[in-house]
């Protein structure tokens, strides 16, 4: 069975790669990509800590195939932070201390940006029910709760800024 | 090893040619439960057929005759669809119910309803909501009322060749709502212990003239509860009726022990959410004008 | 004394050093390190749960192309050697046959044969043509069917060791120890008690639940050199048990900690690294091994499933007086529960002046228990602290007021043996007391629980190095793998003390080659030991600093005081402006080349700890679920060094207890096949299950600790289980004694009360 090439851009980069056709997104953003920012917990898509965006929408990349994406858009991870600029939500789990072993945090920081994108004022209950599907075994989800919501306040006070 | 081939046909035509010509071959469209089984060994299919590349199975359109749910729209499109949550509040709650963001993300109605689980959240208010399932096979199209599709556990009517192009919901009537309640251990993430969906159509007088009661993951299918639903028709909606309808939908319950759950369990609950979700769908019905 | 310590750093919340690489996914965890020529290492695993294996066929595995080796037990020596740990050990017999069966596996997943190939799916494919036969046998999943006359023995040669009960069979038998724990006269006690309470109470067998799964790679040379790339919550433990098991020299092993994606004692024992090693040794190429979600649950981790009768008596003004036990523990495949702990800890909280409890350690078909956090304290607490409910609500007395009438305090003989030093519980009580939580009032349906926890923590073997740069930068170097903050604690020790600022101190964890020994990262011992180890690196390093000032100064150290950061001069050398780090440093190539503090320190004792959770449970009495509507965790912690990881880990130990109290569990069928090895059906809390979880931080100073530190990362999932089932009790009206506290059990409850 001869590979698939598949062309795609991934953060922002047009790239192509060959993969079987059976093989994950998740497979090959860390074995033929070397983007192993995103981790696999499960492989069942419960765990949330391989989330990548496909056309801006919050997927576990576990759950996709890498043949799908040909011709489309992916978020990883290491694509979130422009430059040196960390977006809000990354500098705000880093001062709230909303990390301990870290390994959730690529997708907890990938599924709180589509969060922030969809709804840039949500309540708490709304981040908790949107990053059910991330778990966390370490921090109780306090901390990284507060954080989001400190990301939200953030980027809603540069948007008003702007606008005046 | 054997080899899985990955095919992305354009048109319903060539996807039916490639399920026919190959039985081993799997339809594709979100992936959250076929990826799951071909992981863990459940299913080795000779190919994916995935279906997002095909225009007619994705999308929804809302007319003066009702809706119609492309087979292979995912969830999150719909939950976000100001005009479906309107008018089939508990449809959308149900969508809303399906796995994490992530999977909303990519689980699509009808892979939800192919699955044939009885535990699904979507098929209790398909049922209820009168949807009829669009089949498009070898012999070209029939229809299928949501209430039959699904035959028993991980089994449909969808013959060899055959595949779900989409689901049409009629509009509702006025004063017409759904509600869908579902019982998990945790808030999120789980599967279904017993599930229960409502539509009710009030009168002026707020009296129940029409409704339909379908129950989850107490049956080998997803069922629709006849006696419930004339539990309440005619009623206000008392607690008596709806003491009635809970009755009725534990009745009809044949669930089964295993690991999410007890058949006592299941079927005292059952009735429960049943005249939870019928309160809920008549508040929302006399809401309307 | 350290209570009327100030400090400019420690006590501060600054961004973690390695912060920047996890939240932007650069930092490397288990499986994210790759070599080139690697090989994928799958292992076959036991279908049956008790069984024994006749023959294994790895032929047609081995004649596939791309399989490079295959390997089964016979090439896992058989051993008699033990590794000592801190006060106990690991048998590495025992860790040898749980890694590669040697003739019997002992529970379903146990693993009996490992394959390596060019591909993860050439090795999945060869692990499924390896032939297993076996002969099935009865299976012994419970303790009472392990203990049950005529039960199914797993281990022909296991006798019971410590205190076996009299006029019961030493062997052949499932009970591999048991021990007592005793004083007064507890028969006396409770005749003079006016009431006694008396209850049975399960805990299920629960999984840690770490999201990375267990993950490593391994390199063996020809030259019998071998490297490992590991996420490991010890790598000299990983290195010292892989040379034990596999008859090496520990010097021919160098093990390179990975990040670490969770652990909570889990990650102690080896399942994977002595089994990679052996096949790269056979296929002369390095191998990678990663367990699936499935293999996390089925053969890693649990902690023990428990049984637990207890009887506590009281007098009618509250004074508890007496005290009786039985602990039940499993296991799992091998020997060594936690019950031994589990009966230290039970009634520690306490004064009891006679007691009698006894601990069992029992074998079963299920998977070797790991430690989880404060092994063996959560199961016999929520016993005990069920029945301090019980008597509070007996005697119509407060739930605090009680247990402030028989806390422990500083001078009292605990109950397992020493004398308690300064400890925080009164003082944990009383801020309990005076928060608004306890008086708030509760909604509908709403119920309030309390239970207190206790844990002795650990010190053990730690080194640290700390190097000052000649622009005054420095580096500190320990051996404890990170797993919630340590390095960024270690720093804030290293700024404390130089009087660098903590963005210019970089912490770093060291391979087993880089620094000296150090014992794994557990026992809530880091922030303690290895930072006593971190302070003294530091301190030496200050003082050849101070060493240099007076070489620049050209007068004698003794002239050389030391004040945030700055030589100042003493009696002697008072005309001399005071040199900076900064200064000092430049300068060090001139003064008598690099400074480098180092210290070794395994102190003896820790500093026990106490903690407190207020839970408020409101309860759907028509479906029987729940919900943690708010939480309050109180804790003695010492002293803080970072505040929100110290936070942190009260926050993250209550969440992993509410779980454990509400859904968690393992579900065996009757042949012992588990039936909810993943995610979905294991159910732990989510984000939308747990209301935000306040924390309270007593510090009452730990004397053992230079800075007063105490452990921190037990205590917080001992109170949990009872604070929960108490709010449900409070909720209900029905004492619960079984968890978990899922829907069908609580609604069954509600029905048949």
């Amino acid at each position: 069975m001869p590979k698939l090439h598949v062309q795609t851009s991934v953060n922002g980069d047009t790239l192509d790669f060959l993969c079987e056709p059976a093989e994950t997104l998740l497979d090959v953003l860390r074995n033929r990509l070397n983007l192993t920012g995103s981790k696999e917990g499960c492989a069942t898509g419960d765990c949330g800590a391989c989330s990548v965006l496909l056309n801006d929408r919050l997927v576990a990349s576990c759950l996709v195939l890498a043949a799908e994406v040909d011709d489309q858009r992916v978020l990883t991870v290491e694509g979130v932070a422009r430059g040196d600029a960390l977006h809000p939500v990354q500098q705000q789990l880093l001062e709230h201390a909303g990390l301990q072993c870290g390994i959730c945090t690529p997708g907890i920081v990938v599924a709180a940006k589509s969060l922030l994108d969809h709804n840039p004022n949500p309540t708490e209950t709304e981040v908790r029910f949107w990053l059910a599907g991330n778990l966390c075994r370490c921090t109780g989800y306090d901390k990284i709760i507060r954080a989001v919501l400190d990301a939200a306040a953030t980027m809603r006070d540069d948007r008003s800024r702007v606008s005046a | 090893m054997q080899t899985t081939r990955y095919e992305a046909p354009a048109t319903v035509a060539d996807a039916v040619r490639l399920i026919q010509a190959d039985p081993d071959a799997r339809l594709f469209a979100g992936g959250t439960d076929l990826l799951v089984q071909y992981r863990m060994g459940v299913h080795r299919p000779s190919a994916f057929i995935d279906l997002k590349r095909i225009p007619e199975l994705v999308g929804i359109a809302v007319d003066a005759r009702g809706l119609r749910l492309g087979a292979a729209t995912a969830a999150a499109v719909i939950t976000e669809h100001r005009e479906v949550s309107r008018l089939w509040p508990g449809l959308v709650e149900a969508v809303h119910l399906v796995g994490s963001t992530q999977i909303q993300g990519r689980g699509t109605i009808g892979g939800n309803l192919c699955n044939g689980s009885p535990a699904a959240d979507t098929t209790a208010p398909l049922i209820v909501n009168r949807a009829r399932c669009v089949i498009v096979g070898p012999e070209g199209e029939r229809i299928v009322n949501a209430e039959d599709f699904v035959i028993a556990p991980g089994a449909t009517v969808l013959q060899r060749g055959e595949m779900l192009v989409a689901v049409l919901i009629p509009r509702p009537a006025g004063r017409t709502a759904d509600a869908y309640l579902r019982l998990i251990p945790r808030s999120e993430m789980d599967i279904a212990v017993a599930g229960a969906a409502v539509s009710v159509t009030l009168d002026a007088a707020g009296v129940c003239t029409a409704a339909r009661v379908a129950i989850a993951a107490v049956a080998p299918r997803p069922l629709l509860v006849p006696d419930a639903a004339q539990a309440l028709i005619g009623s206000t909606l008392d607690d008596e009726s709806l003491r009635r309808a809970a009755a009725a939908a534990s009745a009809a319950a044949t669930p089964i022990d295993d690991k999410r759950g007890t058949v006592a369990y299941r079927r005292q609950v059952v009735g429960v959410l049943t005249r939870r979700a019928a309160s809920m769908a008549g508040a929302r019905a006399g809401a309307q004008k | 004394m350290s209570g009327e310590q100030r400090f400019k750093y420690v006590g501060t919340r600054p961004i973690r050093h390695d912060g920047l690489d996890k939240v932007t996914g650069r930092a490397n965890y288990g499986a994210d390190f790759t070599l080139p020529g690697l090989l994928h290492g799958h292992i076959v695993r036991s279908p049956h749960a008790h069984a024994r294996i006749l023959a294994i066929d790895t032929s047609a595995a081995a004649g596939m192309p791309g399989v490079m080796a295959v390997i089964t037990g016979d090439d896992i020596p058989k051993t008699t050697a033990r590794l000592m740990m801190g006060e106990g050990g690991f048998d590495l017999g025992d860790m040898g046959d749980n890694l590669l069966a040697h003739d019997k596996v002992l529970y379903q997943g146990h693993a009996v044969a490992a394959v390596a190939a060019t591909s993860p799916e050439l090795a999945r494919a060869a692990a499924e043509a390896v032939a297993v036969h076996y002969e099935v046998l009865t299976p012994v999943m419970t303790i009472d069917q392990a203990l049950a006359a005529g039960a199914p023995i797993l281990h022909d040669g296991l006798t019971t060791k410590g205190q076996p009960a009299a006029g019961v069979p030493t062997s052949p038998t499932n009970v591999a120890m048991r021990m007592e724990l005793k004083r007064g006269d507890v028969d006396k006690g409770f005749a003079e008690s006016d009431i006694v309470v008396e209850r049975t109470f399960t805990t299920p067998m629960v999984h840690q639940g770490y999201i990375e799964p267990h993950a490593c790679v391994a390199r063996h040379g020809e030259d019998g050199q071998i490297v490992v790339w590991t996420s490991t919550q010890g790598h000299f433990n990983v290195r010292d048990c892989s040379a034990g098991i596999l008859g090496i020299d520990a010097a021919k092993i160098k093990v390179i900690p990975s990040e670490i994606g969770g652990g909570f004692g889990g990650k102690i024992p080896v399942y994977l690294e002595p089994v990679a090693i052996a096949l790269s040794r056979k296929a002369h190429r390095p191998v990678k091994l990663v367990m699936s979600r499935e293999d996390v649950f089925r053969a890693s981790g649990p902690t023990s499933g428990t049984k637990v009768r207890m009887k506590l008596g009281a007098k009618q003004d509250g004074t508890l007086v007496a005290a009786s036990a039985s602990l039940y523990y499993e296991a799992g495949a091998y020997k060594g529960s936690p019950a031994g702990a589990g009966a230290m800890c039970a009634i520690a909280a306490y004064r009891i002046p006679n007691f009698f409890i006894e601990a069992y350690d029992i074998v079963v078909n299920r998977p070797k228990v790991a430690a989880y956090r404060a092994p063996g304290s959560p199961s016999s607490t929520f016993a005990t602290e069920s029945l301090i409910d019980e008597i509070a609500r007996r005697l119509n007395m407060d739930a605090l007021d009680l247990r402030l009438k028989n806390a422990a305090t500083e001078g009292d003989q605990a109950p397992y043996g020493p004398k308690f030093g300064p400890i925080g519980l009164r003082e944990v009580l009383a801020a309990a007391k005076a928060h608004p939580h306890w008086t708030a009032p509760l909604g509908a349906n709403q119920g309030r629980g309390v239970a207190v926890g206790f844990w002795f923590n650990a010190g053990m073997n730690s080194s640290a190095t700390v190097s000052v740069n000649t622009d005054g930068s420095a580096t500190v170097v320990a051996g404890n793998p990170d797993i919630g903050g340590t390095r960024v604690a270690q720093a804030l020790m290293v700024s404390e003390e130089l009087g660098v600022p903590v963005e210019r101190v970089r912490p770093s964890v060291a391979d087993t080659d880089s620094i000296g020994f150090s014992d794994l990262t557990g026992g809530s011992r880091v922030c303690y030991a290895t930072g006593m180890a971190v302070i003294e690196a530091a301190r030496d390093a200050r003082e050849q600093l101070k060493a240099r000032a007076a070489k620049m100064w050209g007068t004698d150290a003794a002239h050389v005081g030391w004040d945030d950061g700055t030589a100042i001069p003493l009696n002697g050398a008072g005309d001399r402006t005071p040199l900076t780090v900064n200064e000092i440093a430049a300068k060090l190539a001139h003064t008598g080349g690099p400074v480098i503090g180092r210290a070794t320190v395994n102190p003896p004792m820790a500093g026990p700890g106490f903690g407190l959770n207020i839970c408020d449970l409101e309860v759907d009495k028509e479906t029987g679920v729940s919900r943690v509507v708010r939480y309050t965790c109180i804790q003695d912690v010492g002293k803080a060094i970072h505040p929100s990881y110290v936070e942190g880990q009260m926050q993250g130990g209550a969440s992993q207890g509410i779980g454990w109290a509400l859904n968690e569990e393992y579900i065996y069928d009757r042949e012992g096949h588990l039936e909810n090895p993943g995610f979905l059906d294991y159910r732990m809390p989510v984000a939308s299950d747990l209301p935000m979880i306040d924390t309270v931080l007593v510090e009452v100073p730990n004397p053992l600790h230079p800075y007063g530190v105490r452990g921190v990362g037990e205590v917080p999932i001992v109170p949990p289980l009872a604070a929960v089932a108490n709010a449900m009790r409070d909720a209900t009206g029905v004492r619960f004694t079984d968890l978990p506290l899922s829907p069908p059990r609580v609604l069954e409850a509600l029905a048949t009360d």
